[in-house]
């Protein structure tokens, strides 16, 4: 009994201090200004104020890159799921002689280390802008399309296992419905999956939302198309830091993630650990 | 002319043009991943060793000079600076001690966990939850605030104790402590995918087999040892060679937390000190020659994770 009580006292503590950070994140986001800047180290605020958030969204334009930011998360969401969700059924309900060398490749392209592609990719961006200005470097559109290349591996990887749960009757029944093989896909298999997709779409979007080095390298002289990670360290300033509005601009970019944290969580180790069986 | 296009026609045209076009379709399926895969990872990676081949500054970027292949000379020089050995030593012990921290830390709350009532481990669970979802950034930002020279709770904590060479001391300032700093922060947000992954395999684990060995006289640390251990082997690899894997390319929180990489470089990373070498220097071929390296290195280890899968038995 005493043991137990001494056990769950140490669980508390560390959950405590796990949390801390966050928790001094949202109390500084909401802490006068006066007070951070005095250094006032009280763990509570008897006046909180919503002034950061108010500077960060009106003064600093936060609500350009917080739309900016979601843009392209929302792009690479479909246009990534779309693609591996294809390519999943390609890979799990035919029979062909490269399929398994595919799916080899597939689980290698999730290792391939792509921060290492940046100064190609960069190269590249400046090719293709120079064709299709919306896609080259400060554009939103370079973004998009790193990213739904970055995502694909993974949702390719973790949607395998939800379409080939879909028993081989349904097909069977719709083929002999008529349907032709793109009317299945869509019709039937599509909703089937859907639980799949939305978990690969958490998965993709978090990825995307939390990106620096592709945007700060990409969007370079165009501030305007920014997105949150960059803009957040742009409030460090070498003479003062702005630590009230960098702490709101922390809350107003990690509560989404949170949020959609909650939701996949069940999938979370099984998903980040490409193949282990959760 | 006309005698040709019928002979080219298999026999028995039906059928084969439904397996013909059966073997098509998941080629159509593949099509638009793979396009997408092709332009934006396999050809970039190709470039990558490419230019690495190069010498390749701003100049030959611009046009003002031409492009000169000079084979293995940016190798030779990485090799030959003893920056690049820094780095390099630098992000061995800085990822291994990332690694080891992040499984040591997990693992032991992983176990800890079982241990529980259930609303304390609920409580452990969401705080851990919340610790990953922190994006790389915003984990960053707050860490360097909690870590404030003179704002800071950390060293208004210390030296309150009475500790006042705390006050107003930078943890940036010198090497280990910029790297201790950054280290604590990775642990941070990434030791709650090793504890919720080890939590799992310690509750898959059947308990007829602990009570059976318990029976057999076995102490609560043999069991641990000789029982469990074996038992989570697959999981421990697995957690293993992700946990290596992300913190070998660990960019954003070295970036963020040490200011580009320290004062004078002195907590530069690969991925950092390739950055730098491209887009600060203009060095694009020495940099991607630092990026070939991460890249080899990284491929070693993803070879010993793939083999790992297999003998697991993960079917492809």
């Amino acid at each position: 009994m005493l043991r137990g009580l001494r056990v769950n006292t140490v669980g508390l503590l560390i959950a405590l201090a796990v949390a801390f950070p966050l928790y001094w994140m949202v109390l500084s986001a909401l802490k006068p200004r006066t007070a951070l800047e005095a250094g006032d180290p009280t763990p509570f605020t008897l006046s909180p104020t919503l002034d950061s958030f108010r500077r960060v969204l009106l003064v600093e334009d936060f609500g350009r890159y917080l739309l900016n930011s979601a843009t392209v998360a929302a792009a690479v969401v479909v246009f990534s799921t779309l693609c591996a969700f294809l390519a999943a059924v390609a890979l799990t309900r035919y029979r062909f002689r490269s399929r398994v060398t595919l799916l080899v490749m597939v689980l290698i392209a999730q290792m391939v280390p792509v921060e290492a592609l940046t100064i190609p990719l960069f190269f590249l961006m400046r090719g293709i802008g120079q064709t299709v200005p919306q896609l080259g470097l400060n554009h939103l559109g370079s973004l998009m399309l790193v990213h739904t290349a970055f995502a694909i591996p993974l949702a390719i990887w973790m949607l395998r296992g939800f379409v080939a749960a879909v028993p081989r009757e349904l097909e069977e029944a719709a083929r002999l419905d008529g349907a032709g093989s793109l009317t299945f896909v869509w019709r039937v298999l599509f909703p089937l999956v859907a639980p799949g997709v939305v978990a690969t779409s958490i998965f993709s979007f978090i990825m995307t939302w939390n990106d620096f080095l592709f945007a700060t390298t990409f969007i370079i002289s165009a501030q305007e198309k920014q997105t949150l990670p960059v803009v957040l360290l742009s409030f460090f300033r070498p003479d003062q830091n702005d630590w009230g509005a960098i702490m709101a601009g922390s809350v107003l970019m990690t509560v989404p993630v949170l949020v959609f944290f909650l939701f996949v969580q069940r999938r979370l180790a099984s998903g980040l650990g490409g193949a282990v069986k959760g | 002319m006309g005698m040709s296009a019928p002979s080219l026609r298999l026999p028995g045209g039906a059928t084969s043009r439904r397996r013909r076009s059966g073997r098509i379709e998941p080629w159509m399926y593949l099509l638009p991943a793979l396009v997408v895969l092709g332009v934006m990872l396999a050809y970039p990676l190709y470039q990558l060793a490419l230019v690495s081949f190069y010498d390749y500054r701003q100049p030959q970027v611009t046009g003002a000079e031409p492009l000169r292949f000079t084979g293995l000379e940016n190798y030779r020089a990485l090799l030959g600076d003893p920056q690049f050995w820094e780095v390099l030593l630098n992000t061995v012990v800085f990822a291994g001690a990332c690694v080891l921290g992040t499984l040591a830390v997990g693992g032991c709350l992983a176990v800890l966990a079982t241990r529980l009532a259930p609303w304390v481990r609920i409580l452990l669970f969401l705080a851990a939850l919340g610790a990953w979802a922190t994006p790389a950034v915003t984990g960053s930002a707050v860490w360097l605030f909690l870590f404030d020279p003179s704002l800071g709770p950390v060293n208004q904590a210390l030296a309150g104790l009475g500790l006042t060479e705390f006050e107003g001391h930078s943890w940036t300032y010198t090497k280990w402590s910029a790297f201790g700093l950054v280290l604590s922060q990775v642990v941070w947000c990434s030791f709650p995918f090793v504890m919720v992954t080890l939590y799992a395999g310690i509750r898959a684990i059947p308990h007829e087999v602990i009570e059976a060995a318990r029976l057999d006289g076995a102490s609560t640390g043999r069991i641990a040892w000789s029982v469990m251990l074996p038992m989570l082997r697959p999981v421990m690899t697995i957690v293993t060679i992700q946990s290596i894997i992300w913190d070998f390319k660990i960019f954003t929180q070295i970036y963020i937390m040490t200011g580009g990489g320290g004062i004078a470089g002195q907590n530069l990373v690969l991925n950092v000190y390739a950055y730098q070498q491209a887009f600060a220097s203009g060095q694009y071929g020495l940099g991607s020659a630092i990026g070939v390296i991460t890249t080899l290195l990284l491929l070693v280890i993803s070879l010993v994770y793939l083999r790992a899968l297999r003998r697991q038995g993960e079917v492809l």
